[in-house]
């Protein structure tokens, strides 16, 4: 009996360090010329048409090639596949392929490749997340009505001419059509897409310099160099492993130790240290993102003209530069209007059209406020979602601003909400109160994609449901004008006009940081925080 | 003993019901989990109509409930909203928890156990008052402090270990295991020191000690087997208790495991995700705590069960 227990504990042991030996080890991911990145588990399945987020963004940014690529420096639109895109009135499109595409399964990219991908984006009965993106080509409330069956298959507005030839129809004019084309959701799909779409998103194959060799869902993803990739761009490394990380904070301490090569997001609170910490080894650029407080205009109280005086007067009450100098470590701007630095001068960014309304001076901050009414409802209250980001100390510190400037320590308090989910649904359910946090990601470097959806009536992002004629003149104007420099000033009206009535609050512009190992050169990010991968070169 | 175990099976299924439908209510209370699924863009009313439709969000609450149970029994637990199957997540993460929780149960046993005995023995002297301090600081500590804490000197400072985890391998996860059982350590220790202290003292160990038997023997058959029951009970609560409760750990250590694949369910309020995972871990609640109940027999005889 005795003997008996003793064995079965021995037999334990053993099997126990039997496992550990045979479990252990293993192969690392890297290897020679691969550089590992940490990674994000995607919140939607991997089709260009259904991924809204950086993170499924990051592999469709290397999988795929549109008929336009955004410049990884300046962001400006250039031709990657069109060899041509042609419009006699800004409505009617003619777009031409370049010869010598395939996908990386042999197929050559058609004109077909990319009408039969966007029909397929569009239609309703998919639930893709971006087929609003289609909303401007003709046929698009048939093939995708608010509500009740859809009574079309493909878009009427887009037809294929040639085989490298195709023709869009838009339902309105959009001189910048074009530019928008480099968004991931119009990427052109292999016919393995349709005919066995499971094992395609089990391992997408697409017409970028790399293809996915292997795939493990929630885990990692392991993409190797394209060598028959035929565009100007092919990778200089062997290929690229994204890890998911549950946290960046051991991403991070992954690269310290050298386990991990980039990390595209280097935590807040890590960034007191970073600078001694990869010596060197961090960046720290421009990116698409602008944080605002955005306000409930369905509410009476903050639609009238006392209020407009209010807002103004809380943009004066809040210390930007301390916040973004204290609290991000200068990985955000002040932000001095309601676009983007990466749009450039020529793409309509305009330092400091927002004017003193965005320079901090709490004593005309208080009379504007006074002057107004007060603030509505007698006190403020932002609401943010606290699961993410540190948006909470973000506004607890602009309450803090606010509560000093006004002299009163009860007049702003943050209201955060426990999910994202939860406080999407309260600002599109349009529960607010008072402002609330409204960060907006460009999806294409163009000043239209900062106004339009955000403060156009109806629009698809315009949760406070502002509106102003004026504004949607100007917009509606910008669209038809031809001239892209004129529709650029177009634009910057219209800007003008959300700046008078001070229709959302610009707080900074947001950067992308990355850090990464003395393994690898040439690491930059581009102008969506995303890294340029093809151009890292490894050792 | 059939009997009882047939009753206990029994008694499960109300507790079962009960906890499922209350996970159930709570999630849904966050409302509607469509909204967060584009971004800080609003969803086009077709599609999100559609999606809500797709997952049968439409429908009302107890009607949900009633479909998820019903599917349920078919091993079906639905789908999360990145398309991927829910048993097939949980294949993915339960392995590696559990993995993580017999580490953790094996170091409570082993270390636990052995530092309660030692000090129940010597209770007084300075070894028992040098473990008693320890576990003191173990358990006033978070476990977030000890992990992070860990993660810097072990991984870093010393490159011993790997600050994260990456496949999942009983090696990998010892310092993990170790972080997440040191409270739990810290309690089994002295509730074995009590117990040990307290039988040293009665009758049957005076016997045993009278008869002449040999002093290793006394220990562990005599005394030990009869001061297991508490921290038996205490360990196999723990189990669910570990497995659910791994969330701070598995963030660290970067553990793709069961807490993850919650907090990001909890995070996306995906319905189907978190129901599922705390579906299952009730289960493993119910069953080792009649696991634990059965052990009693085991250990003491006198305890029977009609």
């Amino acid at each position: 009996m005795r003997g008996r227990a003793h064995a079965r504990w021995a037999a334990c042991v053993i099997a126990a360090g039997l496992l550990a030996t045979a479990c252990g080890g293993g192969q690392g991911f890297g290897g020679a010329g691969v550089l590992t990145s940490s990674w994000g588990d995607p919140q939607n399945p991997l089709e260009p048409a259904n991924t809204n987020e950086v993170q499924g963004g990051k592999v469709l940014d290397m999988v795929f090639r549109g008929l336009k690529k955004y410049d990884p420096r300046t962001g400006k639109a250039r031709n990657m596949l069109a060899e041509r895109i042609d419009t006699p009135d800004s409505r009617n499109f003619t777009i031409k392929l370049k010869g010598g595409w395939t996908f990386s399964n042999g197929e050559k990219v058609t004109a077909r490749s990319f009408v039969d991908a966007w029909n397929y984006g569009a239609s309703l009965k998919h639930n893709q997340k971006n087929a609003y993106f289609f909303g401007y080509i003709e046929g698009y409330d048939k093939v995708h009505p608010d509500s009740g069956p859809q009574t079309a298959g493909t878009l009427s507005g887009l037809k294929v001419t040639g085989p490298r030839t195709f023709t869009v129809r838009l339902n309105q004019k959009f001189s910048s059509f074009p530019d928008t084309l480099g968004y991931a959701a119009y990427a052109p799909l292999p016919r393995a897409f349709y005919a066995d779409h499971a094992a395609w998103v089990n391992k997408p194959i697409g017409n970028g310099p790399y293809q996915i060799a292997s795939y493990t869902k929630g885990s990692a993803m392991s993409l190797k160099k394209w060598d028959a990739y035929p565009g100007p761009d092919p990778a200089r490394n062997a290929g690229v492993t994204l890890l998911v990380y549950t946290d960046n904070n051991t991403a991070y301490t992954d690269v310290l130790a050298g386990n991990l090569d980039l990390v595209d997001d280097v935590p807040a609170t890590q960034l007191k240290n970073v600078h001694t910490d990869l010596n060197g080894r961090y960046i720290n650029t421009p990116a698409g993102i602008l944080q605002t407080l955005a306000f409930p205009y369905y509410d009476p109280k903050w639609n009238t003209p006392g209020a407009r005086m209010v807002r103004t007067g809380l943009s004066m009450a809040i210390n930007r530069k301390q916040i973004t100098q204290t609290i991000f470590r200068g990985t955000r701007t002040p932000a001095t209007d309601w676009t983007s630095p990466v749009l450039g001068a020529a793409g309509g960014y305009q330092a400091g059209l927002c004017g003193h309304a965005c320079d901090y001076d709490p004593a005309e901050a208080r009379k504007l406020i006074q002057e107004g009414g007060g603030i509505p409802g007698g006190r403020l209250k932002i609401t943010y979602n606290a699961d993410t980001g540190s948006h909470k100390q973000w506004v607890d510190a602009v309450c803090n601003s606010i509560n000093n400037a006004l002299d009163n320590d009860q007049a702003c308090v943050g209201n955060p909400i426990g999910t994202f989910a939860d406080f999407r649904n309260q600002t599109t359910g349009h529960k607010m109160s008072g402002p609330f946090r409204a960060g907006w990601q460009m999806d294409y470097p163009l000043i239209q994609n900062f106004l339009q959806p955000l403060y156009y009536t109806g629009a698809s992002s315009n949760d406070g449901l502002w509106s102003n004629k004026q504004f949607d003149r100007l917009v509606d104007r910008a669209n038809a004008e031809t001239d892209r420099a004129a529709a650029v000033r177009l634009f910057q009206q219209a800007e003008g006009v959300v700046r008078d009535n001070m229709a959302a609050i610009p707080l900074w512009y947001q950067n992308g940081s990355a850090g990464y190992s003395a393994r690898l050169s040439h690491v930059a990010l581009n102008p969506f925080s995303v890294p340029v991968y093809n151009e890292i070169k490894v050792g | 003993m059939g009997r009882y175990v047939a009753r206990r099976l029994l008694q499960m299924v109300p507790v079962f019901i009960g906890s499922t439908l209350l996970i159930f209510l709570m999630v849904n209370v966050m409302g509607d989990p469509i909204a967060g699924l584009c971004g800080e863009r609003a969803c086009d009313p077709a599609t999100a109509a559609q999606l809500k439709r797709e997952f049968g969000l439409d429908k009302p609450l107890w009607q949900q409930y009633a479909t998820y149970m019903g599917n349920l029994f078919t091993g079906d637990f639905g789908t999360a909203f990145n398309g991927q199957k829910v048993t097939e997540l949980m294949g993915s993460a339960f392995p590696v928890t559990i993995r993580l929780t017999v580490v953790a149960i094996l170091f409570e046993i082993l270390i636990g156990v052995t530092l309660g005995v030692l000090t129940g023995l010597r209770r007084g002297r300075p070894v028992d008052t040098g473990v008693l301090l320890g576990t003191l600081v173990v358990i006033s500590v978070p476990t977030f402090v000890t992990g992070l804490l860990l993660q810097l000197l072990l991984g870093i400072k010393w490159q011993w270990i790997s600050p994260s985890v990456r496949y999942g391998s009983f090696d990998e996860l010892i310092v993990p295991g170790l972080v997440l059982a040191s409270v739990s350590l810290a309690y089994v220790t002295r509730l074995t020191r009590t117990s040990i202290a307290e039988n040293k003292r009665s009758d049957y160990v005076r016997t045993a000690v009278a008869k002449g038997l040999p002093r290793h023997r006394v220990i562990v058959r005599h005394l030990l087997r009869n001061s297991l029951i508490p921290v038996v009970t205490f360990i196999g609560a723990d189990i669910g208790a570990l497995m659910g409760g791994a969330i701070v750990t598995e963030r660290i250590f970067n553990i793709h495991g069961v807490g993850f694949q919650l907090y990001q369910g909890i995070l996306r309020q995906n319905t189907q995700t978190v129901v599922g995972f705390v579906t299952v871990l009730v289960l493993v609640f119910l069953v080792a705590n009649l696991l634990v109940d059965l052990l009693y027999a085991v250990l003491d005889p006198r305890i029977r069960y009609a």
